[in-house]
C-alpha cells in the first residue's frame, strides 16, 4: 500500500481539450474530448483516459508505456511521436491538442494503422550469416567495432522514420521499390557486423531504392532512439554501394578487415 | 461449425511471441514441424522487449569460478529452495549455450576487453553473471529471435488473441481465436500447442507489465483441465517509478544496483544494511565500508545489501516507507552518481538516463532517483514436466517462460527469466514438435465447442446493457494491490476472494460499445475473464500457504515453515470451481542437495 500515497497526491487539478482522429479506412474526423488532467502526463495518459471514460472502443496501440517497444507512434501536432513519451506539458497551456494516426499507412481504426508494410520488408533482407568461429569456438569481436552496430540495434521499430520520409509518405507508388530508413538502418547494421559473410549491396542499390533518398534528414529527426539515421547509415551505405559497384574488391577487403 | 471462421491446421502451434514462443517456433520449425506462431501485438512488441538488466549464464567470461553449479544454487537460494531443482538444473547447465546461440544469430552484446561476451553483477548472483546490451538486452534478445524467425519463414498471425484451448477428449486439439483488426474468428487444429503468454502483472494497479499481461495462459490452461503451481508467489520489483502518477510502476533495472546504485531513506541511511535475512547472512557485507569495497574487489568482500533477492530488497522498501522513511512520493531513493561518473552511467544505463529525464524530468547522473515496489513477475504458472515442458495431466499443452511454473520457486533472480525463456523454449518446440510427430489418428475439432466459444466471445458486444469494462478492470486491480500485495493478511485475503467474486458478477454483465473493428473495450472484455480467474487462484492459493517465503509475506504467519517448505500449493479448475491442495515436492538428488547446502 505505500504507492497509493503517490496516488492520492495528484488528483486531477483542471481539464484539457484533445481532438483526436476517429474513423477508419472508409473516412471519419476529429473529435472533441474534454478530459481531467493533472501534472506529469503524457499523452498516451490521455488517450487512455478518454477511452476509459468516454470512447471503450477507442483504438490506440500501445505496450510498454516506457520507449521501449515502439508501439504507441501517432502524429501529435502534426509531428510524428511515441505518445507514451510526449509529455503533455511540452504544448501551450489551453490549446487544443490534435492526435491523428500515422499518414505514410492504411487506416484500420483510430489510431491503428496497417503497418505490414514495414514486415513485408523485413523479409526481404537476407539474415545474418555468420563467419565460422575462432580457435577457442567463440566469436570475438572488440567493444570499438561493434559501437555502431549497437546504435543501429537501439531501433525500437516505431516506424516514425517510415512515416516521416516523403519518399513513400506521400507517394504509395513509391513503395514496391523502397524499403524506407528503418531498413536502411538494417541494412547497415549487417553491412557492419564485424561477423557477417553476406552481401547485399545488390539489393540495396537496386531492391531497397536508396537511390531514392535525397537525405534530407526527416527521419534522423523523428527517431526517438536519436540513431543518427542519415548521417550513420544512409549516406555510409549509399558510399559502399557506389564504392563496391564500381570496385567489388573493396567490399571483400572491408569484410576481411572486420569493418 | 459456421463456415466463415477461417480454419488452419499446424503440427505445433505457439501462442505468445515474446522469447519463449520465438525460440519455441524456432525449434519447432526448425525439426520441421508445420509451425504458426499467434500473438496478441505485434511482432518484435511482446513484452520481451521491455527486460532490461541481462541474461543469466554461467559463461565465466568475467568470473572463471562461475559454473552452471554455482548458477544452479543462487537460483535455488533465490526461490527459497521451492524451485523445481530439475528445471534449475537445466536452465543453469544450458543457458551458456543459449546465449552463444544468439550472438550467432547476430546478437551483438556488450564486450569483455578481449572481445567476449561481457557480463555484469545482479541481485543474488555470487558472480558477475549476466549478458547483457547496456539496459536494453530484451530488444537485443527479441529482435534477434524475431529475424531468425522471419528467416526461417514461420507463418505469423499477429494481433490474434486466442480465447480458449479445444479438446478433443482429454486432449489439447487446437483453439479459438479472433484478429483483433476485425474481430473475425480464426480456428486452429493442431496435436500440439505451446503457451507462452508471460504473466498477470495487470491484475495489479501499479505494475511494470504491459496490457498484454492478462494471464491468458495461466487461465486457459486451467479451464482446460491442467494445474497451476506457485500462484501465491508474485514478484514484486523493488524498484519501479514511483513519480510522475502516470509513469508509476514502470520498470528501474536492478542494473542500476548492479552497476553502482545505492538506495537510501529520507534520512540518507543505507538501510539495506538492517534487513539482511539470517539466510544470506554468509554471503552479505555487513558494513558500508565492506558493501564499497567489494564494488572493487569481490574476492576479498561480500556483496552489498543492495543486491540482495528480490523479494527482499522490496519488503525492505515497503517497511522503510511505513515507518516514516521514505521519499515525498512514497518511495525511497536511489542513486548512482553518488559511485559512478555521467560518463559511465550514459554508457551502462542508456534508456535510463532516457526514461528519468524525459518521464520524470531527472538527471540520474546528477540527482538520485524515487523508487518503489512494483508489480513485475508471477513466479507460479503452468504445472510442467522439467525435462519436456508438457503439461501435467494435459496431453498436447506445453507451456514455456513466466506461463510456466516451478523453475523459479517462491522467488525469481533477476536475469534468470531471459535464459529460461530460451532455455525452456526451446525445449517446448522440440517436445512439441515431437508429439505432433508420435501423434495418433485424427484430430476431432468438436463444432460445438467452437460455436460456444465464439458465443461467449461475441456477448459483451451483443449486450444492450451493462458496466465498463475499464471500471471493472480499474477495481480489480485496487482488491489485488491492496488485499493480495507485498504484505498479506488472512482477513485482507478472504476478503479479496469475497470481492474477486463480486467483480466476476460484475464482468459477466459487462457492456461494450463499438464494433468488432480493433475494440480495445471489447479486447479487455474479454481479458477481463483470464485476469480474473488468475487473480482468483493467486489469492487462494495465498490464503493456503500459511508462512512467508520469497514473493509471499504473510503478515499473520511472518516465519517460513518447514512444513511448507516441502509443498506446492495446486489450483484447478472443475467444473467452474477453483480446487487448493497442497502437493509434496520433487525429491532432490543429494548430489544437487549438498550444492545448495553448501556455505560460500
Amino acid at each position: 500500500m505505500t504507492l497509493q500515497t503517490a496516488f492520492a497526491a495528484a488528483a486531477p487539478t483542471r481539464e484539457i481539450t484533445m481532438h483526436v482522429f476517429r474513423g477508419d479506412a472508409e473516412g471519419g474526423e476529429f473529435r472533441e474530448y474534454r478530459v481531467p488532467f493533472e501534472e506529469g502526463l503524457v499523452v498516451l495518459d490521455v488517450i487512455h483516459r478518454i477511452q476509459g471514460i468516454h470512447a471503450n472502443d477507442l483504438a490506440v496501440r500501445w505496450n510498454c508505456k516506457a520507449g521501449k517497444c515502439g508501439s504507441c507512434s501517432a502524429e501529435v501536432n502534426g509531428k510524428p511521436r511515441l505518445m507514451c513519451m510526449t509529455r503533455m506539458e511540452i504544448f501551450p497551456e489551453g490549446e487544443p491538442i490534435t492526435v491523428a494516426p500515422l499518414k505514410t499507412f492504411p487506416l484500420v481504426k483510430d489510431l491503428v494503422t496497417d503497418v505490414s508494410f514495414n514486415y513485408e520488408v523485413a523479409r526481404q533482407i537476407p539474415t545474418f550469416r555468420p563467419a565460422p568461429p575462432g580457435p577457442d569456438g567463440t566469436h570475438r569481436m572488440m567493444q570499438e567495432d561493434i559501437d555502431r552496430g549497437q546504435e543501429f540495434r537501439k531501433c525500437i521499430e516505431c516506424y516514425l522514420c517510415q512515416d516521416v520520409c516523403h519518399v513513400i509518405r506521400d507517394h504509395e507508388e513509391n513503395k514496391p521499390s523502397f524499403f524506407g530508413p528503418r531498413y536502411f538502418v538494417r541494412l547497415a547494421e549487417l553491412d557492419m557486423h564485424p561477423l557477417d559473410t553476406q552481401s547485399r549491396r545488390d539489393l540495396v542499390r537496386a531492391r531497397a531504392g536508396i537511390g531514392f533518398c535525397n537525405i534530407t534528414k526527416c527521419c534522423t529527426e523523428v527517431c526517438p532512439e536519436h540513431i543518427k539515421i542519415t548521417d550513420n547509415a544512409i549516406i555510409p551505405l549509399k558510399e559502399r554501394v557506389v564504392d563496391d559497384h564500381y570496385d567489388p574488391v573493396m567490399w571483400v577487403v572491408r569484410k576481411l578487415g572486420g569493418r | 461449425m459456421s463456415q466463415t471462421h477461417e480454419v488452419h491446421e499446424y503440427d505445433v502451434v505457439v501462442v505468445g511471441a515474446g522469447g519463449a514462443g520465438l525460440r519455441a517456433a524456432i525449434e519447432s520449425a526448425g525439426q520441421g514441424a508445420r509451425t504458426a506462431l499467434v500473438c496478441k501485438s505485434l511482432l518484435g512488441k511482446a513484452h520481451t522487449v521491455m527486460a532490461e538488466g541481462g541474461i543469466a549464464a554461467a559463461l565465466r567470461n568475467v568470473w572463471p569460478e562461475d559454473s552452471w553449479e554455482v548458477h544452479f544454487r543462487d537460483t535455488m537460494r533465490g526461490g527459497k529452495m521451492l524451485n523445481s531443482w530439475r528445471m534449475a538444473q537445466l536452465h543453469a547447465q544450458e543457458a551458456p549455450d543459449r546465449v552463444l546461440e544468439l550472438e550467432r544469430w547476430g546478437a551483438l552484446f556488450d564486450r569483455t576487453t578481449d572481445g567476449r561476451i561481457l557480463q555484469r553483477d545482479f541481485g543474488g548472483h555470487r558472480y558477475a553473471r549476466l549478458a547483457h546490451v547496456g539496459d536494453r538486452t530484451g530488444l537485443e534478445m527479441i529482435r534477434t529471435l524475431q529475424q531468425q524467425a522471419v528467416h526461417l519463414g514461420i507463418d505469423v498471425f499477429m494481433e490474434c488473441t486466442v480465447n480458449r484451448l479445444l479438446k478433443d477428449g482429454d486432449r489439447v486439439a487446437g483453439m479459438v481465436a479472433y484478429w483483433r483488426n476485425s474481430g473475425k474468428f480464426v480456428v486452429f487444429k493442431a496435436p500440439a500447442v505451446v503457451l507462452a503468454t508471460g504473466g498477470i502483472g495487470k491484475s495489479y494497479a501499479i505494475t511494470s507489465n504491459s496490457w498484454e499481461y492478462t494471464g491468458d495462459g495461466h487461465a486457459m490452461a486451467l479451464r482446460a483441465g491442467a494445474d497451476l503451481i506457485d500462484m501465491e508467489f508474485v514478484q514484486f520489483h523493488p524498484t519501479g517509478m514511483v513519480w510522475p502518477r502516470s509513469v508509476a510502476g514502470i520498470l528501474v533495472t536492478e542494473g542500476v544496483r548492479g552497476d553502482g546504485g545505492t538506495l537510501r531513506n529520507s534520512k540518507g541511511e543505507r538501510f539495506m544494511f538492517r534487513y539482511i535475512p539470517d539466510f544470506f547472512r554468509a554471503e552479505t557485507a555487513d558494513s558500508e565500508a565492506e558493501a564499497d569495497r567489494w564494488y572493487e574487489d569481490k574476492k576479498n568482500n561480500r556483496r552489498t545489501p543492495d543486491l540482495l533477492p528480490r523479494d527482499e530488497v522490496a519488503r525492505a522498501i515497503n517497511a522503510e516507507v511505513k515507518a516514516g522513511r521514505g521519499s515525498p512520493r512514497g518511495g525511497v531513493f536511489l542513486d548512482i552518481h553518488t559511485r559512478r561518473s555521467p560518463d559511465y552511467i550514459r554508457r551502462r544505463l542508456p534508456s535510463m538516463y532516457h526514461q528519468f529525464k524525459e518521464l520524470a524530468g531527472v538527471d540520474i547522473t546528477r540527482e538520485a532517483m524515487e523508487v518503489g515496489p512494483t508489480c513485475h513477475y508471477v513466479m507460479g504458472g503452468v504445472r510442467v514436466d522439467a525435462d519436456t515442458t508438457a503439461a501435467v495431466g494435459l496431453p498436447g499443452l506445453f507451456a514455456a517462460g513466466e506461463v510456466a511454473g516451478g523453475m523459479h520457486g517462491s522467488n525469481r533472480l533477476g536475469g534468470n527469466s531471459l535464459s529460461d525463456l530460451l532455455v525452456f523454449g526451446r525445449r517446448a518446440g522440440h517436445y512439441a514438435a515431437e508429439h505432433a510427430r508420435a501423434a495418433k489418428g485424427m484430430l476431432a475439432v468438436d463444432a460445438a465447442q467452437v460455436e460456444a466459444a465464439v458465443q461467449d466471445v461475441l456477448e459483451p458486444v451483443q449486450r444492450r446493457t451493462g458496466e465498463n469494462p475499464y471500471e471493472i478492470q480499474k477495481d480489480l486491480q485496487q482488491v489485488m494491490q491492496n488485499l493480495v500485495g507485498i504484505i498479506r493478511t488472512e482477513s485482507e485475503l478472504k476478503e479479496a476472494v469475497v470481492q474477486i467474486g463480486r467483480l466476476e458478477e460484475r464482468a459477466s454483465r459487462v457492456r461494450v460499445e463499438g464494433s468488432l473493428t480493433y475494440n480495445p473495450g471489447w479486447h479487455l472484455a474479454l481479458d477481463l475473464q483470464n485476469l480474473l480467474a488468475v487473480s482468483g487462484a493467486i489469492a487462494l492459493a495465498a490464503l493456503e500457504r500459511k508462512e512467508s517465503r520469497g514473493g509471499h509475506t504473510r503478515d499473520d504467519y511472518p516465519k517460513s515453515d518447514a512444513h511448507f517448505g516441502g509443498v506446492n500449493v495446486v489450483v484447478r479448475m472443475r467444473d467452474g470451481e477453483l480446487i487448493v491442495t497442497q502437493e509434496p515436492l520433487p525429491g532432490m538428488p543429494p548430489e544437487l542437495r549438498k550444492l545448495v547446502e553448501e556455505k560460500t
